[in-house]
């Protein structure tokens, strides 16, 4: 078959674990379209899903660090975190090493990347899945762009990482989809956690919703730093969705600033052409 | 170099079961395969948030660590600009090239 879903959301560890502390009007509201895209990519009847994230040093560090990794093993465990931290319970999450072979096969025909037959999941990738596959019964081929330790991809790489994804996807008889996750402006982890830049989120949600990949790739790692925050590196796995769904557009399903998740939390669908 | 010695034993802290054992039972043992100051050391058995983030630890790193010790959210946060009152801005890493929001 092919790919048959394309969609982003936030992975914000707050979004399961500080829930009881954020506006319950605005964090409902959040919810409930996470759920739609669940249903959404439900109804896409997929076989598997490629989950391209920003981890956080839960399996790569500065030893040792790939600018871009897939997993390569049939069963995955996660969260790394403390499961109370978190508010989600450890457990074992189903994979497909045959077609993460093929996919990566494919894959090196046009670019370099590594893979993990060993791989535990953080939040980037449990919250996410908390909310798009509750019964954790959809196996998951995971993506790792590093976000965390520069020096990092370039953009223009992040999106070209996508269109080779989506080529090496497409030859496979199985039905794939594929999730993006990742902040856009936000300051993880630092004293100005909660800090959030709407104004240049909103904007480049408009570039990514249009997949106009020219203003895409033109953010400089200085000015995304500036205003965005290192936790805007991440915009690197929004862009590897697009460069998957290139000439098709999406829509935006959600986005607000929810400050106690440390993050404007955004759900969205990318058509598959 | 060491900050690089303080980001990989939490790494490892955070992600091993293993490693949290020997950090439980044997301590020194631990910490002696690894190269630290003095100050690196007590940093980390004191469980320093805040001084460990002027040091530079990334705070995605740091932050899974405050999980680990059972900080909570607004502890860790407190903490961090606490380290920073305490002992003045970012040292190194990723963190230097961030604005100071606090003028």
């Amino acid at each position: 078959m092919s790919l048959v879903f394309a969609g982003v959301c936030s992975h914000a560890p707050g979004i399961t674990g500080r829930a009881k502390r954020a506006d319950p009007v605005v964090r409902d509201a959040f919810y409930a379209r996470l759920h739609e895209l669940r249903e959404r990519l439900e109804a896409a009847k997929p076989d598997v899903l490629v989950i391209v994230a920003a981890e956080h040093f839960a399996n790569f560090f500065m030893n040792n660090m790939p600018a871009y990794c897939m997993g390569l093993a049939d069963e995955y465990e996660g969260p790394i975190e403390d499961e109370d931290w978190l508010a989600i319970r450890r457990t074992v999450v189903p994979g497909n090493a045959g077609l993460a072979r093929r996919i990566i096969t494919g894959m090196l025909a046009d670019i370099d990347l590594s893979y993990a037959e060993e791989w535990k999941f953080d939040h980037g990738i449990m919250v996410p899945l908390n909310f798009l596959t509750p019964r954790y019964d959809l196996p998951v081929i995971p993506v790792n762009v590093n976000c965390q330790g520069p020096p990092l991809t370039t953009l223009e790489r992040a999106y070209e990482f996508g269109r080779v994804l989506r080529r090496a996807c497409d030859a496979q008889p199985e039905r794939i989809a594929l999730v993006g996750t990742g902040g856009i402006s936000h300051w993880p982890a630092t004293p100005d956690s909660g800090v959030i830049n709407e104004a240049w989120d909103r904007q480049f949600l408009d570039r990514f919703i249009n997949n106009r990949r020219a203003e895409l790739i033109a953010y400089t790692d200085e000015e995304t730093l500036r205003d965005a925050g290192q936790g805007g590196f991440e915009i690197r796995t929004f862009l590897t969705v697009a460069g998957a769904t290139e000439g098709a557009t999406g829509e935006l399903l959600f986005y607000a600033p929810i400050p106690i998740f440390a993050v404007g939390c955004t759900v969205a669908q990318m058509a598959v052409q | 170099m060491s900050l690089y010695y303080v980001q990989k034993l939490l790494y490892q802290l955070n992600r091993d079961p293993i490693v949290r054992k020997r950090f439980a039972a044997d301590r020194d043992e631990l910490l002696g395969e690894y190269s630290l100051t003095d100050e690196e050391r007590t940093a980390i058995e004191d469980g320093d948030i805040g001084l460990l983030y002027v040091m530079g630890v990334n705070g995605q790193i740091l932050m899974h660590y405050s999980a680990l010790i059972g900080q909570e959210w607004d502890e860790y946060i407190n903490a961090m600009k606490q380290g920073v009152a305490d002992h003045g801005a970012v040292r190194g890493g990723l963190y230097t090239l961030l604005e100071d929001r606090d003028g």
